[in-house]
């Protein structure tokens, strides 16, 4: 085999995984994302991720994989962030900025204490689909179902207690536990997407295609579906664009987006006056 | 005398250290039209939410046919105060209604052809099923207002919670909205939480008024005497036309 072949391969590889996982990670962020949209938790959303910072270091510090350690970090100050929005309702934005920073804070002092170390910090920052490896494909496979089933089976409890949790709570819908179980899924999703976006720009993707498609959607499952089409849609243009004006993939992905928006904003203007 | 379906015993309840409710007490027999009214912030809808146990008393008991208001909470209905919330949600006006079909463990959460069939009957009745397939947004107040007292109504209650109804009913279907009120109240029991006082028709069986402290009468009348006590200040009383009128006549008490 020639050198040529062999780099024609690679390239075909880790450009069919970056694809892979970006469907993968906009199937669930169309999902997910919805719900943090209408439940108007972007903010503890964006929590969630930042948080996930210390999740990184401590797989790094230990030794563990990066799914593994990032996804027990990030389940886990999603739990605090569970109680302590439920606890202490009208301080919760104050105590969501608490942990969204010193989870930060931890990973970085974890990344310090590890010998030897000198990985892509940006990676993590930024994302790095381009380096997403084929056994990676799997347990983000994997991720993606369990989420979909669980949205699936509660759907109409989700969709209860999204439009009115005093009314869900009065049908004997488990509001508490759903919530508990959608800070999970979110904590779920967002260590998926920053192998796309990483965690600065996780929240962009995670809230700009369910906004453009709420104005578009006449329900629940519309709008997820709709919104899981926008993000592949801007994912798959913005990989290109990144390949061909040779750009970080994932900031020019949240750029497609933003430019998605502003179209669906102008277009719902000038369909209204129209 | 019918059953009692409703009690509240010795009630008192405090939010954020501040007295809402002292001493409440309540026993609302079954087929009764009791409309609660009060100043804002008198703690009508607090009393409301005791009753239907999405608050928990400090002191005192509520009881709802004879047990803790969260265990019969499917025999039910509650139109909420401010329907005006989540316009831009994106959900159709019977999948709204069908929401008042879900309880506990439902599993797989789709929802069978009975669930349907009682959707179209509530919009039926509160004619609104021409709008089934709109955006809960796109309704009028009236016909938002009506969208919920369906919800309410899909799962075939005992008593219904009215929090505000009149709220965002005009003027000229207000009437209307009465007459439908006391056909429901046939087999129904209704509990209606009103600041406004156009509330009391003639349908109307019993008022309670509530000021912090909760003073309840067995007529549909209300007296000067309760209004100084729950108002705290004179309120003049108006009577409407003898069909509608439930003020007793000025002198002669």
């Amino acid at each position: 085999m020639g050198m040529n072949d062999m780099w024609e391969a690679l390239q075909l590889e880790f450009i069919r995984n970056a694809v892979i996982s970006g469907m993968l990670v906009s199937l669930v962020c169309g999902v997910i994302g919805t719900l943090v949209v209408v439940n108007r938790i972007v903010f503890l959303a964006g929590g969630i991720a930042h948080a996930a910072y210390g999740g990184i270091g401590l797989a790094f510090f230990m030794g563990w994989p990066y799914l593994a350690g990032t996804l027990g970090f990030s389940l886990f100050s999603a739990g605090v962030m569970a109680v302590v929005t439920l606890k202490a309702k009208h301080r919760a934005d104050a105590m969501v900025g608490i942990i969204w920073a010193v989870g930060m804070a931890v990973g970085i002092i974890l990344l310090d204490l590890t010998p030897g170390y000198n990985a892509d910090l940006m990676s993590y920052l930024f994302g790095s689909i381009l380096a997403v490896p084929a056994s990676d494909l799997w347990q983000m496979a994997a991720m993606a179902t369990a989420v979909i089933a669980i949205v699936v089976y509660y759907y109409h409890d989700f969709l209860a207690m999204s439009y009115d949790d005093e009314f869900a709570l009065l049908r004997r819908v488990p509001v508490t536990f759903l919530y508990c179980l959608l800070l999970g899924m979110i904590a779920l999703t967002v260590v998926m997407i920053i192998r796309v976006v990483g965690l600065i720009l996780v929240i962009a993707l995670l809230t700009i295609p369910p906004f453009i498609a709420e104005k578009f959607t006449g329900s629940l499952k519309t709008m997820m579906a709709a919104s899981s089409i926008l993000s592949g849609l801007f994912t798959l243009i913005g990989l290109w664009l990144s390949y061909l004006l040779n750009l970080t993939s994932g900031a020019t992905i949240i750029i497609v987006a933003a430019g998605g928006f502003l179209v669906a904003s102008l277009w719902e203007r000038w369909k209204r006056y129209a | 005398m019918a059953e009692t379906i409703i009690e509240v015993r010795d009630v008192w309840f405090a939010f954020n250290g501040q007295p809402v409710l002292r001493k409440a007490s309540l026993a609302v027999p079954r087929g009764d039209f009791l409309v609660i009214i009060g100043p804002n912030g008198g703690g009508k809808t607090t009393l409301l939410k005791l009753i239907l146990g999405l608050l928990k008393p400090d002191r005192g008991t509520v009881t709802v046919f004879g047990q803790s208001p969260d265990k019969v909470a499917h025999r039910i209905g509650y139109v909420p105060q401010n329907v005006h919330v989540n316009k831009t949600f994106p959900v159709s006006v019977l999948d709204v209604v069908l929401m008042g079909r879900l309880r506990k463990g439902k599993g797989w959460s789709h929802h069978t052809q009975q669930d349907r069939i009682a959707a179209q009957a509530a919009l039926e009745a509160m004619r609104i099923w021409e709008y089934r397939d709109r955006r809960i947004g796109e309704l009028s107040g009236g016909e938002l207002q009506r969208a919920f007292i369906a919800r309410a109504l899909v799962s075939g209650p005992e008593a219904l919670f009215l929090d505000e109804a009149m709220a965002s009913i005009d003027a000229q279907s207000r009437g209307e909205f009465y007459d439908a009120l006391e056909e429901l109240n046939r087999t129904v029991t209704i509990i209606a939480v009103s600041h406004d006082m156009m509330i009391l028709s003639s349908h109307v069986k019993s008022v309670a008024c509530v000021n912090r402290e909760l003073y309840h009468h067995d007529s549909g009348e209300i007296t000067q005497t309760m209004l100084d006590q729950v108002y705290h200040c004179p309120v003049d009383l108006v009577a409407h036309g003898v069909p509608h009128r439930v003020l007793s006549r000025h002198g002669n008490e």
